[in-house]
């Protein structure tokens, strides 16, 4: 086994906010002596967005996707060439996270169509006849919190064949009714979504009912911009014929990095949206929406 | 090689006896004395600390001497140390820095022994809830393709993989397994289990979650729904053992170089990695799709909330409670609250209130039950309401065991009158009975007998609800009006049940309350009731160990015999076992109760009768194959039945009873040889009610005791047993005067010694018998001296036929047993030659006065010594090789001793004779200094008694070697 190139940032959840300072070690380690060529560390962090094929045309997604936004990227020298001697040899760093002019640390995001990553890469320069060595890591940028209170917004809902919209013949419905609410449709990321569901009525058994997550992501570009929305989780709530007229509880954490505080930027939008799904035995689906504005208090 | 002559010395016994005696001091009270009683006074185990103070635990009565056993076991006997340490280690263990405050709280969040620990039930769940029917498992190992439907369509694949990735177990692979037996099934899911414990191990903590996720996906499950408390079983035990790992694994790593935290520790003193990974494992659980394996794999790891923050368990708990709303299927629902409770009570006993919520959302949901859902389920897979009803009960009844674990009166109370309020409420009545308090089921009785009579016939089967009442009710009495009410409320329901199974279900727990607060008279009818039941179509063959139970009970409670076989019916009870393994054993109980309880022997013609009859029984089960064990264990029950008997003064009926006994029990040895004993009991017995002289007819019914042993010895098979045998009724006989009979025991003993092997089975291993033999030959010898000659025959011929057998015996060439023997009898000789023998029997003459002292008798004994003699000198002769030197030294000073005990050393030539053994024994140095010097020493004390000045000189010539 050669050399190996390691980096360890100093956070167990690898979380940091704008202004902070990334700290942790860089750990080199080999049988022998490692000569080199210098070792430099790099911070990156940029939007990587995406077209989708159905917004606009194939071609179009394949060749014009956009190009990369950079939020921050900046190089430091860490060791001058020379050489490490055999064994582990550990090399602490530190580096703050500003941004240059009025750019913004966007908090960590993994999307479809908008991704925002910020990776901490190593690189150690060697001669000709030993390949670089390189390492990456990724790291996590929350957003700063929010200032002010959240105001709950709660909303209260009742579902009959009635309230249905595109339903082609209404009369074949089954009847049901159901009722519920969602504690607050603004939520802080690090809080579930809660609320309750109850179940009046039903002619048909339920089969099941989950709430589904949905991102909708809007990227802008030359033609205009491209929206879609798609499902990040589909939690079961209920499963079977629940008991009539008692409450079942709607309960979400938002899963990490699949998530991030509702972002509006001149370039691309994410948003979440919440969708709560009940099957019927006859396989009717129900499904009725509610837009999120996330947070992070 | 010259021929000695014998010179027996005389002996005065009853002067030597005089001069030997010791002089006799009576003792006062108080005194010491070692075979005094000792009377333990105090047992001092709760003194005992952690060293084991050393006081004795007990003291005899006098001052201050210690009993030589107890004070061996330095203070205390081991057993109630241990009882003594038990208690106070959890004490011990208990971390030292812990404050007070937290050390009460700890108290409160442990479980008391008191609480039955769900392996208790366990086992019973899976013996109880079994199907004939084929299971399936269904593992989606595969990726959801098109089975997600709709939701799917824009979701890009590398999102998919990511987050179905926890829902996928080995990629691409989807796994059914049909038509499996419930072995393959239970099986398989141990299979499961080790494939959890190996992808633990080898790191794959992925793989490790996706198999309990796909465990409990079984769970919401359905189909065969008989088997499904038994399914819950076993997945469950997959669940704890993985939660089990993930707590263990996030201990260690909270585990630092410097320190281990300690088990009550707080979340500040846990590190960032550790609450990294605790978080992780939540945020993913999270994440699961489907409700039934998230609910229940976040269950599982409920405790690692404690690595997060104080008060995340008692969040979670109402959180999950909630959860479980979600899932529809009734019986589905209440399995996951029994889980819920289970976990609860591990982790948090001291949060009750989740449990309650658990219980008054199960009976929100209650009436589920009868739901058009549930029946058409019911419909599809054919299974009826009765028999749907009770897979509900393991896990109410641990929900409920939970609730009412120390509640208080008033919560169980409320309990009960929400029960009570909802219709067809018999599912839930039964579980109240069998997880409360049994004092508090008992005191309302009658309450609880009504409100099962009001009960829907459909539903639950009442038979079980009666069940659940009468173990209550076998635990704790009900008030004393009430009794006889309850049991002619509960019996004219359970009379009622036509299947004889049902019947003798409900019908065994009650024979207990029967039996415990009622008389022979109820017994017999409750008893006559089961039979009137089990007969048709012999339905007693499938309900044996039902049966057997309610025979245990009934003798549990009744140990006066003659009460319990004046119960007519239980005989005919008895005649319900007919398969004979059964039968056996439940003779076997009922002896075991006679044997432990019966005081007082009895010749009561019931008890005789009944019991020979069940002794009967058990000694016909023996057969060829049956274990050495078995057979001790009937022997000895039969045993102890016959010395339980007893008529008294009426002999001749004692000995036809153990004549009747001998033709029953013929295939048992021991019982065999117990008759013989109890008959040579019943002779003597006899000889001194009559005070040894026996009128005409008790000599008669003597010969005929002694005839009865002379008869059953040859069938015994144990060599030994009837050699001893022999002699002992021998004995008796010679006892009671009947000489001839006693001449031909010891003849019959003597002819028996030719066949005596020479390896022998002691407890199943073979060991030589010459040792036996010896030993024998020794009481036989002392026997002898006393028997008088026949008339008709030689002058000691009982001796020579005897010396004739030992010198045809093969004996084995490496042991002198043959010689000791011989010396033995030089030493009868002796005995025999003298004017007065040392012992005599009450009324029989014998040689000594018959031949008085005669000189025709004297000269025979003496030939008789000579030629003993010259055996052992020719013996000895045989020893003089270097590997027998050690042999012929001390066979030659045994030799010595013994001249010098019986022979009179005035005589020249046994004077020579004895100075020349002495030589021979310290020839080649083998002989024992110290035994020589004390052997010296005896002579010279000897030699100052008077008669005995002869020794002096003979002391003179008898050097002592010294060692060089």
């Amino acid at each position: 086994m050669g050399t190996s190139l390691d980096i360890k940032i100093k956070r167990a959840n690898k979380v940091y906010h704008a202004g902070e300072v990334l700290s942790g070690v860089v750990v080199i380690s080999g049988k022998d002596s490692i000569q080199h060529q210098g070792v430099s560390l790099t911070v990156e962090g940029s939007v990587n967005l995406q077209l989708s094929a159905k917004s606009v045309g194939v071609f179009e997604a394949f060749y014009n996707s956009v190009k990369p936004i950079q939020i921050i990227n900046s190089t430091i020298e860490m060791v001058k060439p020379g050489k490490f001697p055999s064994g582990k040899t550990e090399i602490p760093f530190e580096f703050p996270l500003h941004v240059k002019g009025n750019k913004v640390l966007y908090e960590t995001y993994h999307g479809v169509f908008v991704n925002i990553q910020y990776t901490l890469r190593c690189d150690m320069r060697r001669s000709l006849l030993a390949k670089d060595l390189t390492k990456t890591c990724e790291f996590i940028v929350h957003s700063a919190p929010q200032k002010g209170k959240l105001t709950p917004s709660p909303v209260d809902f009742t579902i009959t064949p009635e309230t249905l919209q595109n339903v082609k013949e209404r009369a074949l419905l089954p009847k049901f009714l159901i009722r519920g609410h969602l504690n607050s449709t603004n939520c802080v990321i690090t809080q579930p979504l809660t609320g309750e569901l109850v179940v009046e009525s039903s002619e048909a058994a339920i089969k099941s009912i989950e709430l589904q997550l949905v991102r909708v992501e809007t990227c802008g570009c030359a033609e205009g911009y491209a929206r879609d929305a798609t499902e990040i989780q589909n939690i079961q709530i209920a499963d079977g014929d629940v008991c009539r007229s008692l409450s079942v509880p709607i309960y979400m954490v938002f899963p990490r990095l699949f998530t991030c505080p509702t972002l509006e930027t001149t370039n691309f939008k994410v948003e979440f949206e919440v969708n709560i799904v009940v099957l019927l035995h006859a396989d009717h689906l129900i499904t009725e929406n509610f837009p999120l504005k996330l947070c992070r208090m | 090689m010259a021929v000695f002559p014998w010179h027996s010395r005389s002996r005065n016994y009853k002067a030597e006896f005089a001069s030997c005696r010791l002089e006799a001091v009576p003792l006062e009270f108080g005194d010491y004395h070692p075979l005094k009683p000792i009377t333990v006074t105090e047992s001092k185990t709760k003194k005992v600390s952690r060293k084991g103070s050393t006081s004795s635990t007990s003291s005899s009565s006098s001052s201050s001497v210690l009993d030589p056993l107890s004070s061996v076991l330095d203070g205390t006997d081991p057993l109630s140390m241990f009882a003594a340490t038990a208690d106070p280690a959890a004490t011990v263990t208990r971390p030292l820095d812990s404050s007070r405050k937290r050390r009460d709280r700890d108290e409160n969040s442990i479980v008391g022994s008191d609480f039955e620990p769900w392996a208790n039930k366990r086992g019973e769940i899976l013996a109880r809830y079994t199907t004939t029917e084929k299971l399936s498992i269904n593992l989606f190992m595969g990726s959801e393709k098109g089975k997600a439907g709709t939701v799917t369509s824009a979701m890009s694949e590398k999102v998919r993989t990511r987050l179905e990735e926890l829902d996928d177990f080995e990629e691409g692979s989807q796994k059914e397994l049909l038509n499996l037996t419930q072995q393959d099934y239970v099986n398989r899911i141990e299979e499961l289990n080790q494939s959890l414990k190996d992808a633990w191990a080898s790191d794959q903590k992925v793989k490790a979650l996706k198999i309990v996720i796909q465990c409990s996906k079984l769970l919401s499950d359905t189909s065969v729904i008989q088997f499904y408390p038994s399914k819950f079983v076993l997945i469950t035990d997959i669940l704890d053992t993985f939660g089990k790992l993930v707590y263990e694994r996030i201990f260690s790593m909270c585990v630092d170089n410097r320190s281990v935290l300690p088990d009550h520790f707080s979340p500040e003193n846990v590190n960032d990695t550790a609450k990294e990974t605790c978080l992780n494992w939540f945020f993913k659980i999270a994440s699961i799709r489907e409700l039934i394996p998230r609910f229940y794999v976040e269950a599982s790891i409920l405790k690692c909330n404690k690595f997060l923050s104080k008060t995340g368990i008692s969040e979670c708990l109402p959180r999950l409670t909630c959860m479980i709303r979600g899932i529809g299927d009734p019986l589905v629902s209440v399995y996951a609250r029994a889980y819920l409770c289970r976990v609860g009570m591990e982790v948090a006993p001291h949060l009750k209130e989740s449990l309650n919520k658990n219980f008054f959302d199960f009976l929100l949901t209650f009436k589920q039950i009868h739901g058009d859902t549930v029946q058409n389920q019911l419909v599809v897979q054919g299974v009826e309401l009765p028999s749907y009803l009770p897979l509900y009960s393991p896990a109410m009844d641990w929900i409920f065991q939970c609730i009412s674990y120390h509640a208080p009166e008033a919560l169980l109370t409320e309990m009960m009158d929400r029960c009570k309020k909802l219709g067809n409420n018999a599912l839930l009545l039964n579980s109240v009975m069998s997880a409360f308090r049994a004092e508090f089921i008992a005191t309302r009785s009658m309450d609880f007998i009504g409100m099962i009579k009001e009960c829907d016939e459909s539903g639950f089967p009442k038979h079980l609800l009666f069940r659940s009442l009468g173990l209550n009710l076998a635990l704790a009495d009900p008030p004393e009006g009430d009794r006889l009410q309850i049991l002619n409320e509960a019996w004219k329901v359970i009379t009622k049940l036509k299947n004889p199974q049902d019947y003798i279900n409900c019908a065994e727990v009650w024979v207990e309350y029967t039996c415990k607060h009622f008389t022979k008279r109820e017994v017999n009818t409750v008893l006559a009731d089961v039979i009137k039941h089990m007969t048709p179509d012999r339905a007693f063959e499938d309900s044996y160990p039902q049966l057997h139970s309610i025979i245990k009970k009934v003798i549990a409670h009744f140990h006066d015999f003659s009460v319990l076989f004046s119960v007519e019916k239980f005989l005919p009870f008895l005649d319900m076992f007919q398969k004979e393994s059964v039968r056996v054993e439940v003779c076997k109980c009922i002896m075991e109760v006679f044997i432990k309880h019966q005081q007082e022997p009895t010749k009561d013609p019931v008890i005789l009768n009944a019991l020979l009859h069940v002794c009967k029984t058990m000694h016909d089960s023996v057969n060829a194959l049956t274990l050495e064990d078995e057979k001790r264990m009937l022997a000895y029950l039969i045993n102890g039945f016959i010395k339980m008997v007893s008529f008294g003064r009426d002999f001749e009926q004692q000995l036809s009873f153990y004549v009747e006994a001998r033709s029953m029990f013929c295939n048992l040895e021991p019982v065999l040889v117990q008759l013989i004993h109890s008959v040579n009991r019943l002779a003597m017995e006899t000889r001194k009610v009559m005070k040894g002289n026996h009128s005409r007819k008790t000599a008669a019914f003597v010969r005929a005791c002694v005839a009865y042993c002379f008869i059953t010895i040859p069938s015994l098979v144990g060599i030994f047993t009837r050699l001893n045998l022999y002699l002992h009724s021998g004995q008796v006989a010679l006892a009671n005067q009947c000489l001839s009979q006693a001449d031909a025991f010891f003849k019959a003993a003597i002819s028996l010694i030719p066949e005596v092997p020479k390896m022998i089975n002691i407890d199943g291993k073979m060991r030589p018998s010459e040792s036996f033999l010896l030993e024998f030959l020794c009481n036989f010898f002392s026997t002898l001296l006393i028997v008088p000659d026949h008339p008709e025959h030689g002058v000691l011929f009982l001796v020579r036929e005897l010396l004739n057998v030992i010198q045809d015996y093969t004996w084995e060439d490496s042991s002198d047993d043959k010689i000791r023997i011989y010396t033995c009898v030089l030493h009868l000789l002796s005995a025999m030659s003298q004017e007065n023998y040392l012992y005599h029997i009450d009324k029989v003459d014998s040689n000594d006065s018959l031949y008085g002292g005669d000189s025709k008798f004297l000269a025979e004994n003496n030939k008789l010594c000579e030629t003993v003699m010259a055996q052992i000198l020719e013996h000895l002769k045989t020893l003089a090789k270097d590997e027998a030197l050690k042999r012929q030294s001390s066979l030659g000073l045994s030799f010595f001793n013994s001249i010098l005990a019986h022979g009179d050393l005035r005589n020249n030539r046994l004077n020579q004779l004895s100075v020349n053994l002495w030589h021979l024994a310290q020839r080649h140095g083998c002989a024992d200094t110290r035994t020589m010097v004390k052997t010296l020493e005896y002579i010279k004390k000897r030699s100052k008694q008077p008669d005995m000045g002869h020794l002096t000189e003979l002391a003179l010539r008898l050097p002592l070697q010294t060692r060089t």
